[in-house]
Formats: structure tokens, sequence, C-alpha cells
């Protein structure tokens, strides 16, 4: 491959780059034998011929995209087309704290010790971090330091224009949140044609002693787009991280969701929401490795799965044999609107502590029939009924969302997908 | 009911480790090790099998030696070596017993150690019995009780002579022969088993008891059970295990095959109660089991097990519902201590419509023990109604054991309901401290709470079982607690 030739290779992570070309050479894609991707077959988004490297560079207009973003906040904005970094479209900032790009830290000199500490150092080296690792060229770069709050959410959005015919996009991200400091960020990644569209995105969070780090992401792409997601976090102690997953379009979506640990009560929250209907697939795989005492970690996914829809939760929970007076929670409930839609859940508890309180529930259900008669009955018509339990299901999830304008966002994509104009603030 | 005391346990403990780890030198007729066709028909000549169960067995050989032994199982051990093990042994001579008069005294004594003495329990309790020693079916009891009924019970290789056609139609129809490497494995080399037909709507009178026992070294033992409840019967099933303490680790892979036609019930108990190998985890029996039963219409099929023995446990007493309104419970005990592992679990897989399963399953770890429960709940697109509920609960003693649970959930069907939960506790030193507090020692607190944790799975066992698990499951955790 060529790809020598495009970029820098005296870079100081091109070793790194090499290693991982290796790794996943030696593993390629994983299969349906693969325990991990038992329920998840890949034949359908690897049948396309991805280019990975786009030709030519492509402009959009605000305007066009405006709906894309949280537009109704003031944000810090890392937009990206076609893989490409959108200076007029984005809001960077190196007041204070680093909100900029993955390129120019692996370049720069000023940042090197931070990617030395930090870049690649806690994705795991499976076959598509590996391959992320090896071809990834851009990405968001956030640095919040000591003591900092970050003034205003971070959106990082990824745009693909659909100028190719099949486009393979691999963001990759890092973020470095200090002792103390704060952010918030929102990430999304939308494709404006129909175009099939690959992203294979990693990102590495790492929450500093007493940081607090809060992430969204919202997927609601088009049909024929498919991502594979692979977020790290490494947490120190009394660290707070959350991961919100919101989880409404794309064809394939696959979230591997992985929080580390290291230190004393930390906490960790885990949770999403899953509307999708077509012949949508989403697959969470999330693993919560307790290594230090006193931690706690709570996961909580909601699916709601019509027509030809799979949904995949495969939750691991890792508890060392150190980490006692553990509270690791996990719920995942589910409903099927349809015969043939399924879903496949695989909830798992790994513990070796004695002194821990470890629990799982998980449930798969229909809409209650007394529920939707009470409504039916006041006059409510069924869809409207049926939206309104859906919506009460999934509100768990949404109310620990701290962005009120995010959780409008999301009650309204909600709306649109069960096909009803309701507000459901009221 | 339970007059057996904890005092009584306390004098116990200090004196035995595990008290069926003794050897009786019986004579017996064994193999020279190794396997391959010419062993597969030997022990078919042996039994004086007809023709199509001697190639059945060579079938079953055959797609064995293809496949490759499974290791996704969260246990860790070194692979036996097929070819050291000896695939048939049987008490020598044996001959046809009218009376327990007959038995060869040794052999009568062995079962007083195992305290089945077969005379007391026939009286006492009314259980019909079938003793398998290494793998041969020495003693069945009842005989003539069971037969006025039409109730078949003897040893399977009776069964293969003398009720061909029942045998021909269902033995491998729940476990195929190419199911997985042990049952391959053991369809090939099976040496013997219990076999049980209840016919057409008759209520078995007694619970109907196979109790196997390991005796000589380096030997494998693989008995195959096949339980057939007709239309509308109902059939308790129990089943024992114990072997000698020996330094190696013994092979045993059985198979059981349940089916129960339309409207029958089964229900099936086990105490496996294999040498566990000694506190430095050598020696132990490696248990390789595969259950199944499959429920037409209206069926129920009901597993209990409680698992104290056996190095590692590798075991999944499944349901296959498939009859409309057919029933599946699953009921367990698992306990490991020291090096012991268990990997064990159910698979539920329910195709009929309004099918319903429950499975209840308690983990104790102690120790420096592995206890994996793994499970499969299907639901396909066709099991309209269908209703699922599964608890798993562990217990951790000490911090150098684990709890696993890996509990996998399929379903395509949009009214399934299903439930799952899981939790893992420890013993709370709240309870402990309550106890103490009414004088109540330590040692025999944690007995209690233990009994009060198991007390779900306790409760579906027969009576006389239920007495034997709970004293094992004390003398199992002995010396665990901290």
């Amino acid at each position: 491959m060529a790809f020598e030739n495009l970029v820098d290779v005296d870079s100081p992570v091109h070793d790194v780059r090499s290693k991982a070309i290796k790794t996943f050479e030696a593993q390629g894609f994983p299969s349906k034998r693969d325990e991990e991707w038992k329920y998840t077959s890949l034949n359908s988004v690897l049948k396309h011929d991805y280019s990975v490297f786009p030709k030519h560079e492509n402009a959009i207009e605000y305007n066009d995209v405006k709906k894309y973003f949280i537009h109704d906040i003031d944000t810090y904005k890392i937009v990206f087309i076609d893989g490409k970094y959108s200076s007029h479209l984005s809001q960077t900032t190196h007041d204070g704290i680093d909100v900029c790009l993955m390129s120019s830290a692996l370049t720069k000199p000023k940042y090197k010790i931070l990617i030395d500490n930090y870049f690649n150092k806690i994705a795991t080296k499976d076959s598509f971090s590996s391959l992320n690792t090896a071809f990834s060229q851009e990405g968001a770069y956030i640095h919040i330091p000591k003591n900092k709050l970050a003034p205003k959410p971070i959106q990082i959005v990824h745009f693909s224009t659909g100028s190719e015919e099949a486009l393979m996009l691999q963001p990759r991200n890092l973020i470095v949140v200090d002792e103390n400091s704060h952010v918030q960020i929102i990430e999304r990644h939308q494709s404006l044609t129909d175009n099939p569209v690959l992203t294979n995105s990693v990102t590495e969070i790492y929450a500093n002693k007493r940081a607090i780090v809060d992430y969204y992401k919202i997927q609601n792409d088009n049909k024929n787009a498919s991502l594979i997601d692979s977020t790290f976090i490494n947490q120190k102690q009394e660290s707070v991280a959350s991961v919100h997953t919101f989880s409404f379009g794309g064809k394939l979506t696959r979230n591997n969701l992985n929080f580390y640990q290291n230190g004393e009560r930390i906490d960790s929250t885990l949770k999403g929401v899953t509307i999708i209907g077509d012949k949508q697939h989403v697959d969470h795989n999330t693993l919560v490795h307790h290594i230090e005492p006193n931690c706690e970690s709570h996961q909580d996914y909601k699916g709601i799965f019509g027509d030809n829809a799979t949904g995949v939760f495969n939750g691991k929970v890792l508890v060392n044999k150190e980490a006692q007076k553990t509270n690791a929670f996990q719920a995942n409930n589910n409903i099927l609107l349809s015969d043939k839609a399924s879903i496949n859940t695989k909830p798992q508890l790994e513990i070796f502590a004695d002194d821990v309180k470890c629990s799982h529930g998980c449930t798969i259900g229909q809409l209650d029939e007394n529920a939707m008669f009470y409504m039916r009955s006041r006059g409510i018509p069924e869809k409207e009924a049926k939206a309104l339990l859906m919506y009460a299901f999934s509100n768990n999830v949404l109310s620990s969302v701290k962005i009120p304008e995010i959780k409008q966002r999301i009650t309204k994509i909600i709306a649109t997908k069960l096909g009803v104009k309701i507000g459901f603030d009221l | 009911m339970n007059k057996y005391t904890e005092d009584d346990l306390r004098e116990e403990l200090k004196t035995k480790e595990y008290e069926y780890g003794f050897y009786t030198d019986i004579e017996s007729d064994t193999f020279p090790i190794g396997l391959n066709e010419d062993i597969v028909r030997a022990i078919s000549l042996k039994k004086e099998e007809p023709e199509w169960m001697t190639d059945w067995r060579l079938e079953s050989f055959r797609a064995w030696q293809e496949m490759i032994e499974p290791e996704w199982a969260n246990v860790n051990y070194i692979k036996p070596d097929f070819q050291a093990i000896s695939y048939y042994s049987a008490p020598n001579s044996k001959p046809k017993y009218d009376s327990l008069d007959e038995v060869d005294p040794e052999l009568l004594e062995t079962f007083k150690k195992l305290g089945i003495s077969i005379d007391e329990q026939k009286k006492l309790t009314g259980v019909a019995m079938d003793v398998v020693i290494d793998s041969v079916s020495v003693a069945t009891t009842f005989k003539k009780t069971l037969n006025e009924k039409g109730i078949i019970f003897c040893s399977i290789s009776e069964a293969i002579r003398e009720h061909p056609e029942l045998v021909k139609k269902y033995i491998g129809t729940v476990v195929p022969q190419r199911d997985n490497f042990y049952a391959a494995l053991n369809s090939a080399v099976f040496s013997d088993g219990s076999f049980c037909y209840i016919p057409k709507g008759v209520r078995c009178p007694m619970e109907l008891s196979t109790y196997f026992r390991i005796n000589q070294a380096g030997t494998g033992q693989f008995e195959r059970t096949l339980v057939i409840a007709d239309q509308g019967s109902y059939v308790s099933y129990l089943e024992g295990c114990t072997a000698p303490s020996r330094d190696e680790n013994q092979l045993h892979a059985a198979v059981v095959e349940l089916i129960a036609l339309d409207d029958a019930e089964i229900k099936y108990s086990t105490v496996q109660n294999w040498y566990p190998g000694n506190a430095e985890g050598k020696g132990g029996v490696f248990n390789f089991v595969t259950k199944r039963g499959i429920c037409e219409k209206n069926a129920k099929i009901s597993w209990t097990q409680v698992e104290t023995g056996s190095a590692i446990t590798w075991k999944y007493p499944s349901c296959i519902l498939k009859g409309d309104n057919s029933v599946g419970e699953f009921y367990s005990i698992a306990v490991t201590n020291n090096y012991q592992q268990a990997d064990t679990g159910t698979k539920m897989i329910h195709l009929g419509k309004n099918t319903k399963s429950t499975i209840i399953s308690k983990g104790i770890s102690a120790g420096k023990s592995q206890n994996s429960y793994r499970g499969l709940v299907q639901i396909s697109s066709r099991a309209d109604n269908a209703r699922n509920f599964s608890q798993c609960d562990s217990l951790l003693m000490g911090n150098e054991c684990g709890a696993h649970t890996f509990p996998y959930i399929e379903a395509k069907n949009k009214t399934a309901i299903i439930e799952h939960e899981a939790t893992t506790s420890k013993i709370g030193e709240d309870q402990i401290f309550y106890c103490n507090q009414r004088g109540i020692d330590t040692e025999k607190a944690i007995a209690l709470i233990v009994n009060g944790f198991s007390k779900d799975v306790l409760n579906k066992l027969p009576m006389e079982f239920a007495v034997e698990a709970q004293k094992l499951l004390e003398i199992s955790l002995e010396g665990s607690v901290g």
C-alpha cells in the first residue's frame, strides 16, 4: 500500500502504526466464530469496496447541516468532512484548554509528552482498533488541564458527503481530562447521502483524579451508514465518567465501550437507548473492569426493536480480586415490536472478589396492555399511546442527561422515530 | 426434617475428607487401555449387542475421531489422554441376581459404605435402584413391582437385548451421536447405564434411582441413560455418583436423554459427588456430561442437580420445549471448594407455543475454586407467548475464588417475556453477627445461611435426597470459613 507516502514516516507514532498494521494483518476482520462477534455479522458491511483515502476535498454549507448540530447552545465544534478537517464549520480553541486536531497534536512537539503518555495506551489490540491505529489520520484532540472547567460543551461531528462510491473513515480521538477538571462532549457521525459509509472510530478518554467527563453519542445516521465505535475510558481515583449512547439510525452499529477503573472511589455510568426498525442492527458491547476497591458502576440499556431489526447487548463486568466493596449494577431491558425483530443479550459477570454487590437484570417483553387500554379508554390514539409508553420506557436513561438541549433533541428524534408529533416534555 | 444436627456434622468433619474415597477390591474384568474400532467392537460384543447397535457405535466413533475437544468453557485442565484410558471395566463374572441375598457380599459391603445399603433402602424408602459400578449395572431392585405396572427399568444393555425396538427408536434422538465431542465418545464406548420406560398413563409408584461409582483405577466411566415417559405418565428419577480417591484424574463422560411424550412429566434429580481431588487440587474426576430432554405437547421436564464433587464439571442439562404448552425447569446448586472448577448451567430451547421455563441456579464458591453459570434461553420465532424466568445467585466465600455468569438470551418472538437476574454476594457480616448474638457459633451460622441460600433448590429434591444433599453441602464447604 502506498500509505507510507501519504503520512509522515518520521512522526513519533510511526512505530505504533507499523505494529498495529501487523496486529491487524495477523487477526483480519472478526467473524461470527469470534465469541465477541457471535451475534453480529459483518458480511453485509464488508462487501463494499471502500476507499480509505478520499480523492478530493469537499465543502458543505453550514445551513445545510445545521440540523445535525446541537445549535441552540454555544459550543466548541470540531467538524470533519469525509475525514478531513473543516475549518470553516469548526470552532476550536487553545485558550486555557486545548480543543484541536489529532493530526496537529501528533506532529507538534509541544504535545509530545501527552501523546507519549496517552496515545494508544488503553485502546485494545483487537482487529478494528488496530486498523484504526494504523490508518487514522484525523480526529479530535481535547486536553483540559488541571482545575479547569471547559466553558462550553464540545461537539465532534463527522460528515460524509457521499462523493465516493463507498467510503471508510477512521477517526481517532484522544481526550485527556486532568485533575479536578470537567468536560462535556457530544459526538455524532452523519452521512449526507445514501452511499455506503463505514466508520471505524476509536476514542481514548483519560479521566484523571476527581475529573468529571460526560460523553454523549448520538447515532442517527442514514440507512447505509455503518459504525464501529470503540471507546476506552481510563479512570483515576474519585473521577466520575458517564457515556450515553443514543442509537436510532444506521445500518449496523457496534459500540464497544470499555471502562477501566484504575483508582478508588470511582463512579462509572454507561447508559443507552436504542430504537430501531427496518433491517437495522445495533450491538452494544460493554466492559467495566473494576480493578481497585470502593468503586461503582451503573449500566442501563434500553432497546426497542421493530420490523426486522436485531439488537445485541453483551455486557461484561469484571471484578478483580483486589476490588473489594465494588458495587456494580447492570440492567438491559428490551421490547420487541415485531415477530421478525430479535434480540440477543448476554450480560456477564466475572467476579473474583468476595465482598462485592454485583447484580444484573435483563428482560424482554412487550408494552403493558393494561396501560395501553387505560390510555386508549381516555381517548389517546393507539399510536400516541404506544409512543408515550416507549418514551416512558426509555426515560430512565434520558433523565441522567445533563444538557437539557440534548434531552430535547433526543426526545424530538424519538418522536420522529415513532411517527408521532407529541412533545414529550409535557 | 434434619435430625442430623450440626454437632454430628462437626464430629464427622473432624474425621473425614472424602468419605467415599475407599476402593473395593472386587475382581474385575478390565479392557486394555486405548481406543480404536476393535475396542468399540469388543465392547459391543461383550455386551452381546445386535448388529445395529455395533454399527451405531462405530458410526459415533468415526464421528468422534473427526471432532476436537471443546475449549470454550471457563475451566483450565490438562486434557485427558484418550488413549490412556481403559474403556471397559466390569465387576468380574457378573452373575444374574434374583434377590439381594445372592449378591457378592463384598459388593454389598461397598453399598453399605456408600450409605446406600440396598436392602435397607429398599425397605425404608421404597426406592427402586439400579447400581452401576465401573459402568456396568450390577443390581436392579424392585423389578417385580415395577413389572406389574408395565414399567421397564433395567440396565441399558439389557434393554438393548430385550427391548430393542424402544431403544432403537429413541436412542440418539435427543443427543445425536455428533452432538459434541464427549457425547460422540460416549455413543461409541458406553458400557452401560439405565433404561427406563413408563407406559401410557402410568404414574410410577416409587422413585427410580441409579447409583454410579467408578471403582477401578485408570478407567473412564461412560454410561448412558435413556428415560422415556409415554403419554400422560409420570416418573421421578434419581441419580447419585461417587468415586474412590485417586491421584490421577478420572474421566466421566455420560449422556442422559429424556423423552417426555404428550402430557408426560419427568423429574430428574442428581446428587453428584464424584471425588473432587484433594485440597491441593490433585486428582479428582473430570465430569463431562451431556444431559438433554425433549418435551412434547403439555409435557414437563424438571432437572434438579446438586453438584458438589468433581475436579471439573462441564454439564448443561437442557430442555427442548418442542410441544405447545410444555414446561422446562432447572434447579441447581453447584458448590466448588479448593481447586474445583465448575462450568454448569442449562439451555432452554423454546420451540412450541405457550412454553414456559424456569431456571434457578445457586453457585457457591470457596477456597481457590471457580464457579461459572452458563445458560442459554432461546425463543424461536414460532414460540408465541413463551415465558422464561431465570435467577442465578452466587455466593463467594473467601477472596481467592471466582464466580461467573454467562447467560445467553436470544429472543425472536415479540410475545416472549423473559426475565433474567443475577446477583453475587458474600455472607453478610450482619447475618453472622445476628446468629452469633443468639448463641449460634460462626460455623453453624454459615451452615444455616448456606442452607437458606440453597433452599429454593433443596426444596425441589425428593425427601431422602434433600437430607443427603444438605449434608453434602456442609461437608463440601468444611474449613472454607475464614
